[in-house]
């Protein structure tokens, strides 16, 4: 899921600092999961958004409702009419439902509550690690599900580099090394040959470098109705 | 008992049934003397606690906050008054980040049979919010609704 | 190994000459300053000018930001010093790393050492963005593939002279995981790597190991192993190596060395305590090289003596590998015209 932290309350407060009524969003699906955005954490920025500015003597008018899914048109189309009576919208969605408010109702101000951190689980609760980096091109069949460009500081292919020490990595004492996880996952399998080949230099225009991505299913497509 | 300024005090203290509420039952029992100020709510076990409620509470008037769950490792449900200490932890600094001394909330342990240590405890808890004054929102409050009589809408 | 072309050689540069011609070869390390004065690097190259075959020049090590590899490289090439130049995977994508390196064979460099360079969170910039748009190996592989196949890693041909290097990689015998290390350097043995230079080696047993299993795997007679040596300076980077440093493994025996080193010397004295301490130092470099000197598959010693260069004129002559041999030169002056 995608994994995202709230952003400090005073910089929250600097993005709407000129509106009066406020509206935050909250999103029902991953940042609910993560306990970042949604309804409870929501209804918890209201309050302390509602309370801060009346203390410091400019009090805003600020509500909050939750939606499913801020990704979706059909979750956020029926907030027209809310979203049209504020002066702010503060989305505790992650990137993609600020964006989709925005995308939605452009002449709104959205801003966003949290910072989307990284797609990953709780490895226990209230402990998330990043796990996908989503690259476009999947190497987990060679790598014994452990992902090198998520989860290796520096995305080796052919792991792992001279400061794994103790099943660390060097940049920091919490992080396991994540070649000595493949390393130990595939001698456990006895499925060392696969580390023998050298993983040939990478494209990465699978990634993010290849510039915005995008994916058309002709097959899912709905057919087009002729304009009216 | 009232604030440096003569406004009435506000104490909301969420007790846990097992523990602290039957303590304060008790304390009435025993003619045990705590302030009246304090407004008690039952929880079915600090773990319960909910941050958002707290934060109502401070929202519409409550001058503090005390959370009183079971002595640690007596918990009913083996843990939830160590996840509260955190919890309160966490409100702490939610509440210093909107403005309020975070020092309005906190955290007590006790025994159902501590009916003399849940009376020191409201009291003490009274006595540091008359020394921090009244919860700075319900200042607010009285100043806006002055402002509105010295100078009427239209 | 392939020959081909410039009269046998794969680069011709002294370094590959000296190990061509089977003599024990020796190489240094030269850190760039962090600045722009050309100085430092001149009055560095002149101390270990004759004292070694070649010294590497640091890429942003420790990612701390100096002066450029290929800079520094070219005043040590006009101090008649040849240099090892750095390349790390941490700064450059294989776009910048190809053009640069055209650049330093244009300036008459002929040694690369291939690294993937350490985290940026060591170094004075910790909010840069990293590159590792290749790692060492495919960076390995790449330089080899530009001065043996004469195209470009993208696989377009090279219209002109194509840069010929003799190219290097690193190992650490100590990282984890142990058993895996020799398949590494394994790999990067097949991804054309002609020499390999080492980490740190403290634990000579640790690393006859280590040699072992290089020898078994054959690896000695495809590549060739330049073992790293550093001297201590005193017990504190001692014990700090020791305790602090991921991948390196430092006996008690040198820390206790290096503490023993002043005894008898008053407390006070900090010029002769540090003295002692550094004399000592060197005396361990010695012993350490003369022990790897007798590993079978060791072909060189590389020698890290970071910020003080001054040390590693002692350390050949005491290892007894000074004066430096003179290869065979190049039949040849204009090697690009022999194929």
């Amino acid at each position: 899921m995608i994994v995202a932290e709230q952003k400090p309350l005073e910089e929250i407060k600097g993005l709407i600092n000129e509106a009066n009524k406020v509206l935050v969003v909250g999103c029902g699906t991953c940042v609910t999961v993560c306990f970042a955005g949604g309804d409870k954490e929501a209804g918890i920025l209201a309050t302390s958004l509602r309370m801060n500015t009346k203390l410091e003597g400019a009090p805003k008018d600020v509500t909050h409702l939750t939606v499913q899914r801020q990704c979706e048109w059909e979750y956020i189309d029926p907030l027209r009419d809310q979203i049209g009576e504020v002066d702010a919208v503060v989305s505790l969605g992650c990137g993609i439902g600020v964006q989709a408010l925005a995308e939605r109702y452009p002449e709104a101000i959205i801003v966003p509550g949290l910072n989307t951190s990284f797609l990953g689980l709780p490895i226990e609760q209230g402990v998330w690690e990043e796990r996908c980096a989503a690259c476009g091109e999947c190497i987990l069949g060679l790598t014994g599900g452990i992902c090198p460009i998520a989860r290796c500081a520096k995305q080796l292919l052919n792991g792992p580099c001279g400061g794994s020490q103790n099943g660390l990595c060097e940049i920091n004492p919490e992080t396991p090394c994540a070649w000595q996880l493949i390393y130990e996952k595939l001698a456990a399998q006895n499925r060392l040959h696969l580390l023998m080949e050298i993983q040939p230099a990478r494209n990465w225009s699978t990634g993010r470098d290849g510039g915005p991505r995008k994916i058309t299913r002709e097959d899912l497509r709905l057919v087009k109705k002729e304009a009216e | 008992m009232n604030t440096a300024d003569g406004t009435p005090l506000k104490i909301v203290a969420f007790c846990c049934r097992y523990c602290s509420y039957a303590a304060a039952d008790l304390a009435g029992v025993l003619r045990l003397r705590y302030p009246a100020e304090t407004r008690i709510v039952q929880i079915p076990c600090t773990g319960r606690l909910d941050t958002l409620e707290v934060l109502h509470a401070f929202e519409h008037g409550a001058d503090g906050v005390m959370v009183a769950g079971c002595l640690e490792g007596d918990c009913h449900f083996q843990e939830g008054n160590l996840n509260a200490r955190r919890r309160v932890e966490h409100i702490k600094q939610l509440i210093l980040q909107i403005g309020l001394e975070p020092e309005r909330v906190e955290m007590f342990n006790l025994s159902s049979a501590m009916a003399r240590q849940f009376a020191d405890a409201a009291t003490s808890m009274t006595q540091r919010i008359i020394d921090l004054g009244p919860n700075p929102l319900r200042v607010a409050d009285r100043d806006q609704m002055n402002q509105m009589i010295e100078k009427p809408a239209g | 190994m392939t020959e081909n072309m410039t009269n046998g050689y794969k680069s011709g540069s002294r370094l590959e000459r000296i190990l061509r011609a089977g003599h024990f070869a020796v190489t240094g390390e030269l850190g760039p300053p962090q600045s722009a004065d050309g100085e430092v690097i001149r009055k560095k190259a002149r101390l270990l000018q004759g004292i070694v075959d070649a010294a590497n020049i640091t890429d942003n090590q420790t990612a701390i930001v100096r002066m450029s590899s290929i800079g520094a490289g070219t005043i040590a090439v006009q101090e008649g010093l040849e240099p090892v130049v750095q390349m790390t995977c941490r700064d450059r994508n294989r776009l910048a790393i190809q053009s640069d390196l055209m650049g330093a064979y244009a300036l008459g460099m002929r040694n690369v050492l291939c690294l993937t360079g350490d985290h940026q969170s060591f170094g004075n910039h910790p909010t840069a963005k990293n590159v590792h748009d290749l790692d060492s190996l495919q960076l390995t592989q790449m330089v080899v593939k530009m001065r043996d196949e004469k195209c470009f890693q993208c696989g377009d041909e090279m219209k002109g002279a194509e840069p010929r290097f003799f190219v290097g990689a690193a190992a650490n015998p100590f990282g984890d995981p142990f058993e895996w290390r020799p398949y590494r350097l394994q790999k990067k043995v097949k991804a054309g790597a002609d020499f390999i230079q080492t980490q740190l080696i403290f634990n000579i047993e640790r690393f006859a190991k280590y040699m072992e299993k290089i020898r078994e795997l054959g690896l000695h007679e495809q590549t060739y192993i330049l073992a790293g040596i550093g001297p201590l300076k005193s017990p504190g980077m001692a014990r700090y190596m020791r305790d602090q440093v991921p991948g390196l493994d430092v006996p008690d025996i040198w820390v206790d060395r290096m503490m023993g080193a002043t005894t008898g010397i008053d407390k006070e004295d900090k010029k002769a305590r540090q003295d002692a301490w550094r004399r000592e130092g060197i005396q361990i470099a010695i012993e350490l090289i003369k022990e790897l000197k007798q590993i079978e598959g060791v072909a060189g010693v590389h020698i890290m003596a970071i910020e003080w260069e001054e040390a590693v004129k002692p350390i050949v002559e005491g290892a007894e590998l000074f004066p430096r041999p003179e290869p065979t030169s190049l039949p040849t002056s204009d090697t690009e015209t022999a194929a």
